[in-house]
């Protein structure tokens, strides 16, 4: 009962607050037998940071994919700004959609800046050194990284140029898929708040895939859980702790409380 | 040995040829076969099929490869007409470019393969078409496994390109079929010696850029294919030097008595101010077209090889009529011009010892038919296949004990130490006088006539100066100057000569 009137209250704020920049209109995404999403409805207001939690398989991907299409969904389509992302030009659509992963997959033939300048390049605009030094300065990393090439970074340096690549075009939508899942648990924490904090400085609207309930509590305003190919919970991280948002959605969230619950325990005992 | 380093600076044309084809055909094969790749990386039948039809062009040997473009070309000549080259540099440059495309094609193909997936990803990402994505990303990354197929392919096809002196091509092999023939080690040596250092060095240079690819070094890069652009350039200069006016082209079949010949028409040609360019090596069956067609100028053919492979005949009408029947129909049905019959025969006979033949008073075929059925008789591989065979038996009604086969230079061997009694020889081999031999009398004339015939081809038929400077040999070659002649080069001791000195010496002999 309790999570239909979180979603009552989410889309109301969603619907008043802003327009929304992003809406998924019954997509549903199937690769030979498998159904990966089951039909998707939801709208994702200009401004918000979304997170989008569920356990692997759950189709949490492929949906964030079908933004830029990366991945074309069978049925149903999906609004970018009002317009159907099927019919925007790929090359210029990505421009506008900043895109995160996992792989980061920096091209290893370019250097640093040239990484981060290689979305302006493709629609033949050249980025300035200055405009690369801020982008870099931007996710915390010394503007004379420009010059390196990607083997000389660690990890948590590539995927701060992986960031600043994807913000490197001045998107209004940034998406991210599991941005932070290869990294050391130090890193993912100080990088995970940096995004958020770019994401509030730079007035970004931010979708995150995650599998982790605690970086999706702790980043996000509004917490989308998906199991199954469906979209099961979509609460705000208060009312995931005050207990909404279904059986599935609580699942997920007992694991960092309890993680949480022991460790003060073990504090208070000391 | 010593005269390798004599040999050497004298193979800068066949260098020049040799870079220049082998160039031609990785740079054709890599049009052909990156596109390829490319495509084969969209679609998994397009790959499959690419590189099965690569691999299958692999197990055709390249000999066989190149020769097979000669009948290719000259049915594809019905399409493009008369003026399609069926020899030299369009067939040897399919060939090798056929044979260069596997491991370019598999290299390129491997290397789309094996790129990382999330950079293809991030490609996407970042709004990439798919033609961008292939040049800025694709294409880099896959660069130095490409480069190192294309080194493979280079090795290869400038070892193979040295075959394509046999469908009279010039190249490094020239030296090598030369000297393989005229068992001129040095020369072999040489050519060997040459194309080798050139595989290397192509080697060493691709291996910069391979490395510069890899390592994203663009001076490596860069220098390594100016290094390749000038060598190429050079070579192109270097032919293109020196063979403004076309020169006349004499052709040298796979054996001594064509090398020592080519080199008597060509001094004497030079003597009279013409330009000659030698075309040795050739395989026997590519010859005859090759004159035809214009593609060689002047050629030295034997009657009875013309009478059975193109004009079909197995009669034998006698030598006189056989020779004007060729220079009939040669006129007619090709024109060519048979200037005439340079005196001697290089026919097929049969030979026995000296002592032995008197010991069983042996003088003639007729005679030998009462002792047959006690001798054995030796051949080279494909006698007793042959008409010549068929007819001589059939003739005098020979029965020998035994038949056995030999390579050319055992049968003589054999006939020395008892193996054989008697022996198909060729009346115009060194051996013949050098072993003391005699040839057998063939008071039926069974066996066919193979005079030595000199051929021209259409282009300089009706040439007066070329005419009255070879007229002369016709003649004036008789069946003992020429042994002599084939002897000299033939044989392995110190008074071995090369072909060119023993055309001298064969031209002191008939006083020309």
């Amino acid at each position: 009962m309790g999570w239909h009137i979180g979603k009552f209250i989410a889309n109301v704020r969603a619907m008043t607050t802003a327009p929304p920049l992003l809406h998924f209109d019954g997509v549903i995404c199937r690769f030979g037998d498998v159904t990966a999403v089951g039909g998707v409805d939801c709208s994702i207001a200009a401004g918000s940071f979304v997170a989008l939690v569920g356990s692997s398989g759950s189709g949490k991907s492929t949906l964030l994919k079908t933004v830029n299409t990366l991945v074309e969904p069978t049925e149903g389509r999906v609004l970018f700004a009002s317009e159907d992302v099927s019919t925007l030009k790929p090359a210029r659509l990505r421009r506008r959609v900043g895109y995160v992963f996992q792989g980061i997959g920096l091209f290893p033939h370019f250097s640093v800046a040239e990484n981060i300048a290689i979305g302006p390049r493709l629609t033949g605009e050249k980025l300035a050194p200055e405009r690369i030094a801020e982008l870099l300065a931007l996710v915390e990393l010394d503007p004379a990284m420009a010059t390196r090439m990607p083997d000389e970074l660690s990890g948590g340096q590539r995927q701060r140029v992986g960031v600043a690549r994807a913000l490197a075009g001045e998107p209004e939508l940034l998406i991210m898929d599991e941005p932070f899942g290869a990294l050391d648990p130090i890193t993912r924490a100080a990088l995970g708040h940096k995004v958020r904090e770019l994401h509030v400085t730079l007035g970004l609207t931010t979708v995150m895939v995650t599998h982790d309930m605690a970086e999706a509590l702790l980043l996000a305003d509004r917490v989308l859980v998906m199991g199954k190919g469906l979209l099961v919970a979509d609460a705000t991280p208060r009312e995931l702790l005050a207990g909404a948002g279904g059986a599935e959605a609580q699942a997920l969230v007992a694991v960092p409380r309890e993680q949480a619950e022991r460790l003060a325990a073990m504090e208070g005992l000391r | 040995m010593g005269d390798i380093w004599e040999i050497l600076p004298g193979l800068g044309d066949k260098l020049a040829a040799h870079v220049v084809l082998s160039a031609s055909a990785i740079g054709l094969a890599m049009l052909i076969a990156l596109p390829m790749a490319v495509w084969a990386g969209r679609s998994a039948i397009v790959s499959r099929l690419a590189l099965s039809l690569a691999s299958l062009v692999q197990t055709i040997p390249a000999l066989a490869l190149l020769a097979l473009f000669f009948p290719l070309l000259l049915s594809l000549r019905t399409v493009f007409g008369e003026g399609l080259p069926t020899l030299g540099f369009l067939p040897a440059l399919m060939a090798l470019t056929l044979y260069a495309l596997l491991p370019i094609l598999r290299n390129a193909v491997t290397a789309q393969a094996n790129l990382d997936p999330e950079i293809l990803e991030a490609a996407d990402g970042v709004g990439m078409t798919k033609w961008q994505k292939l040049t800025l990303v694709e294409a880099p990354l896959s660069a130095p496994f490409i480069m190192a197929g294309i080194r493979t392919a280079s090795v290869w096809t400038i070892g193979a390109a040295t075959l394509a002196t046999t469908i009279g091509q010039p190249s490094l092999g020239d030296p090598i079929f030369a000297g393989l023939q005229t068992q001129n080690w040095a020369l072999v040596l040489a050519g060997c010696l040459a194309s080798a250092a050139l595989a290397l060095a192509a080697d060493n240079l691709l291996w910069v850029i391979e490395v510069g690819l890899a390592k994203r070094s663009r001076w490596m890069t860069f220098g390594g294919m100016t290094v390749v652009a000038l060598g190429i350039c050079a070579a192109l200069w270097a032919q293109s030097t020196g063979s403004d006016e076309r020169r006349i082209v004499i052709a040298a079949k796979q054996f001594s008595e064509q090398y020592i010949l080519a080199q008597l028409i060509g001094s004497r040609l030079e003597a009279a101010g013409y330009a000659v360019e030698y075309r040795d090596g050739l395989g026997s069956a590519v010859v005859h077209s090759a004159v035809a067609s214009s593609s060689i100028d002047i050629a030295v053919d034997y009657t009875g090889t013309i009478w059975s492979n193109y004009l079909k005949r197995s009669d034998n009408p006698g030598r006189e009529a056989m020779y004007q029947t060729i220079a009939d129909w040669e006129q007619r049905e090709n024109g060519v011009k048979v200037l005439g019959r340079l005196g001697f025969e290089n026919a097929y006979a049969f030979a026995m010892r000296g002592d032995r033949a008197r010991a069983l008073g042996v003088a003639s075929l007729t005679d030998l038919v009462g002792q047959a059925p006690q001798l054995t008789v030796g051949g080279d591989p494909e006698f007793f296949e042959r008409p010549e065979w068929v007819a001589v038996r059939d003739a005098y009604g020979l029965r020998f004990a035994k038949s056995r086969n030999f390579a050319p230079t055992f049968m003589y061997n054999a006939l020395q130490s008892g193996e054989a009694d008697v022996i198909s020889a060729y009346t115009s081999d060194g051996r013949i006088a050098a072993d003391k031999l005699v040839v057998l009398a063939d008071p039926k004339g069974a066996l066919p006539s193979y005079d030595a015939i000199l051929l021209l081809s259409p282009r300089i038929a009706d040439d007066a100066g070329v005419a009255k400077a070879l007229e002369p040999l016709i003649g004036a070659i008789s069946v003992e100057a020429m042994r002599e002649a084939n002897l000299a080069v033939d044989r392995e001791d110190e008074k071995k000569l090369t072909p060119k000195q023993a055309a001298t010496e064969l031209a002191k002999k008939v006083e020309l």
